[in-house]
């Protein structure tokens, strides 16, 4: 069962002239992190909200793990789906422990859990519960902010995770660096994520599926290699750089081209782990100059990659000029 | 003061409301009160309510008219605070009344500390007006004056007030009417400007309050 699904879904804004989203059918399946993408105004926000009934859908149906998200009330549903927005979010006149802490609140938890649990997600979102817990949200970056909007979103532990453009306003290095972390966080509590932005490269980077919208419409919902190399139309090559092949190579993991370590071989090649990309392994080729590196696992030597892996590698993934306009 | 105040945040409430009849009470309840002088408000109230004691009388019209002032003062706070907080607080999936509690008064109550301050003085001056006078001197000679001013006597000072109150309402009413526009044509920029005093003020609370924990 999906854990979230959209049956043709519009919306229509009573002040629009043409609906914000038209038709959208996507099934989302449980642990999926699903990344919307498209230009600015296509509908992306409106989709989102209308999952936590922040927007209601003038037509078509939203289940939540099965259930039409019409028969449960408000603010039950709202409890089950976490919600990270831009900036804005946190309430300035509580401390980061009261931000985290207001769904277990609402939720009439103990103190003692509550504590605990505020302890624990700080530990989680990399800021030391000792030193920021009593912060005000204007004493925090904007990068921090964002972390404890990500822990307040999922205090109550619910099940899906809404996030529109939370990296939006934050430097590119951070915004890597919250990218990262947010992978790592999903691998540890394995939420399902839908995931609102506009950037084509933390798209790529974050999703499982990626879904590109455009002008209300969903245009391709796929796993982002797919849509870099077999893009459903022109837009969509346009919008994703499926003509860069430095893109493509991006997305490969080197785990899938290595081959295994031949025996003997002297360990003084230059090494790489194995779940980098083929991009990030061209580039350490071209640094040292050599022709081939070792592949290691946490550490420990598990294959070698050469040079000619990836030319066939990139020549192997069909390129978006040769697809029908 | 303190019936106005609680007063006044209900009537602003009201008139953010979403609900209409709510809205259309907290509209009149603002517009009467605010656009009749206060003099005539007491004595009105006395002539109404003659059973009552003075104290009674005073506090009532008072925190009557101080609410519908209140109201103003609140509203101004409750719009200078970004929907985001709302959304905000929704998402997490909680009620109208929670959010208000606890997420938008709280903040739009910074706002509105200042001009609250302002509130607070001009009250204590006009509770003098109710006490030093005392009230039903105050009324025995009012009612002298009309008498006189009255060729026969015909006129009921009830009356002459009410008319004198309406009076007054047709030019504050044409007042508010003035000051919408020049509000809406302000709009956004008088919105920042709230905003960025709130942010203001809000740090110097919080430095005050981070000071005494420390
Ligand atoms: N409350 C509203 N009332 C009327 N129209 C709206 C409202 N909110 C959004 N729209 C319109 O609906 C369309 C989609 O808006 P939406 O916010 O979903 O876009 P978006 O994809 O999130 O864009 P961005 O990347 O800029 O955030 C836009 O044309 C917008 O003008
Ligand atoms: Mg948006």
């Amino acid at each position: 069962m999906p854990a979230v699904a959209f049956e043709h879904v519009s919306k229509r804004y009573s002040t629009g002239e043409h609906a914000a989203v038209k038709d959208c059918t996507l099934l989302v399946e449980t642990g999926a992190f699903v990344v919307l993408l498209g230009p600015s105004g296509c509908g992306k926000t409106t989709l989102l909200k209308m999952v936590n009934r922040l927007i209601e859908p003038s037509e078509g149906r939203i289940t939540v793990d099965g259930e039409d998200i019409h028969s449960l009330p408000e603010t039950a549903l709202r409890r089950r789906i976490g919600y990270v927005i831009q900036q804005v979010g946190l309430f300035p006149h509580m401390s980061v422990e009261q931000n985290i802490a207001v769904v277990p609140r609402l939720l009439h938890w103990p103190k003692e859990r509550t504590s605990e649990r505020t302890d624990a997600l700080l530990e989680l979102v990399g800021l030391p519960p000792d030193e920021y817990r009593r912060r005000r949200p204007r004493e925090l970056s904007g990068g921090q902010q964002q972390r404890v909007g990500l822990a307040r979103a999922i205090a109550a532990d619910p099940a899906i995770l809404l996030m529109d453009e939370p990296f939006g306003a934050i430097d590119a290095i951070t915004r890597a660096r919250l990218q990262d972390e947010l992978l790592r966080i999903q691998a540890q509590v394995r939420k399902t994520v839908l995931f609102v932005t506009h950037d084509v490269e933390e798209a790529l980077r974050l999703a499982d599926v990626l879904v590109v919208m455009r002008e209300g419409r969903i245009l391709q919902a796929a796993h982002p290699r797919t849509i870099l190399s077999q893009p459903a139309d022109p837009f969509v090559a346009e919008l994703v750089g499926a003509s860069d092949l430095l893109r493509r190579l991006s997305l490969i993991p080197i785990g899938e081209t290595m081959h295994p370590l031949p025996t003997g071989k002297p360990a003084e090649l230059p090494i790489i782990e194995r779940r980098e990309s083929l991009r990030a392994a061209l580039a350490k080729l071209l640094d040292s100059g050599g022709q081939s590196l070792i592949v290691v696992d946490s550490g420990v030597p598990a294959g070698l990659i050469e040079l000619s892996d990836i030319y066939a590698a990139a020549r192997q993934a069909p390129s978006a000029e040769a697809l029908p306009a | 003061m303190v019936m106005g105040v609680i007063l006044g945040v209900f009537a602003a409430l009201g008139k953010t409301s979403k609900i209409l009849p709510l809205r259309i009470i907290a509209e009149v309840y603002i517009w009467l009160f605010r656009g009749t002088p206060v003099l005539v408000q007491l004595i009105l109230w006395y002539t109404i309510l003659s059973q009552t004691p003075e104290f009674t009388i005073a506090l009532i019209a008072l925190g009557l008219n101080e609410g519908a002032y209140m109201a103003e003062i609140v509203r101004a706070g409750l719009e200078a605070i970004d929907k985001g907080q709302t959304e905000a607080a929704q998402s997490l999936g909680m009620r109208y009344g929670q959010i208000m509690r606890r997420i938008v008064l709280p903040q739009a109550m910074r706002v509105v500390i200042p001009p609250t301050g302002n509130e607070v003085i001009s009250m204590l001056k006009t509770t003098s007006l109710a006490s030093v006078i005392a009230l039903s001197e105050l009324l025995q000679r009012t009612q002298n004056i009309y008498t006189c001013s009255s060729c026969d006597g015909a006129f009921h000072p009830l009356e002459l007030l009410m008319i004198a109150a309406i009076y007054y309402l047709i030019l504050t009413s044409i007042f508010t009417v003035i000051q919408r526009y020049i509000e809406s044509r302000l709009g956004d920029r008088r919105a920042g400007e709230a905003g960025r005093f709130g942010d203001w003020f809000g740090g110097r609370m919080q430095q005050a309050i981070g000071g005494r924990r420390a």
